[in-house]
């Protein structure tokens, strides 16, 4: 499956649905979206992994260089993600100690309020 | 022993195919389901390493993969022709230290894709050489008589 960006803001929190694989053919399309958003001011992301069916280590980097960017904004990155494959390369990396990682949007959307 | 080999172009959209075509041939060779993700990840890393070096230093040559049931073992081996930078850079045992280069300065990470593979494969074997890099990664696979599990 190719992939597939949508994003939306609630509150100050932007919301970026990501759907299919991440990989090195996919992943720039991902790090121009979170370029994008950061130059357009969007310093608090939320990024929606929960319909993504592969990830790999380019994928990773694009995420964090999204997280160094809106860190440099005193932002926040962070990620949703419940499914076991995807979380084990976090865990294989140590990213899971970077990311806040949730189980839902809502649970995310709740932590976030109460860091505002 | 059953092989598959499989040269493509140094092409990002490549490494999805050669993904596929290795989860395919791991679950008719008899890897268990379970560790089929892992294969896949594995060799879309493996992958994905040798297009970018090959597209850093040269880009017409070919990559090329074999996969082969040995001995109740599915073995995937991955040969670059392109020098081995990524691979001085970074301790890929250690996903912590990772951690630390990548929220540095650095804004490259190389070896990352070696330690996520070093994460996954049951068994890895890094070889730089003067004319390239060999990635050879190996899984348990069900042993059958003619080399091929039942599907």
């Amino acid at each position: 499956m190719d992939l597939k960006l949508d994003h939306r803001t609630e509150d100050r929190l932007t919301i970026v649905e990501v759907e299919g694989e991440i990989d090195v053919y996919t992943a720039p399309r991902l790090r121009e979206l979170l370029i994008d958003l950061v130059n357009k001011g969007n310093f608090h992301l939320l990024v929606n992994m929960e319909k993504v069916d592969f990830l790999d280590s380019t994928g990773l980097g694009v995420l964090v260089g999204g997280l160094k960017r809106v860190r440099a904004h005193d932002g926040s990155l962070e990620l949703v993600c419940t499914q076991e494959r995807i979380l084990k390369i976090f865990r294989i990396t140590g990213l899971t100690k970077v990311f806040g990682i949730y189980a839902s949007v809502e649970e995310a959307k709740e932590a976030h309020g109460r860091d505002k | 022993m059953a092989t598959v080999e499989l040269t493509f172009s140094a092409l990002p959209a490549h490494v999805r195919t050669a993904r596929l075509v290795a989860t395919a041939i791991a679950r008719r060779t008899g890897v268990a389901e379970a560790l089929l993700d892992e294969v896949r990840l594995a060799v879309g890393e493996a992958c994905s390493r040798a297009v970018e070096a090959h597209r850093l230093h040269c880009p017409g040559e070919p990559i090329r993969i074999e996969l082969k049931d040995d001995s109740g073992r599915f073995e995937v081996t991955v040969t670059d022709a392109a020098p081995s930078d990524d691979l001085k850079a970074v301790d890929s045992s250690d996903g912590y230290r990772l951690v630390d280069a990548m929220l540095g300065i650095v804004p490259e990470m190389p070896g990352l894709g070696i330690a996520v593979i070093a994460g996954l494969a049951d068994d890895v074997e890094v070889s730089p050489g003067p004319n390239g890099v060999k990635i050879r990664m190996s899984w348990p696979a069900a042993p059958t008589p003619n080399g091929l599990a039942a599907v």
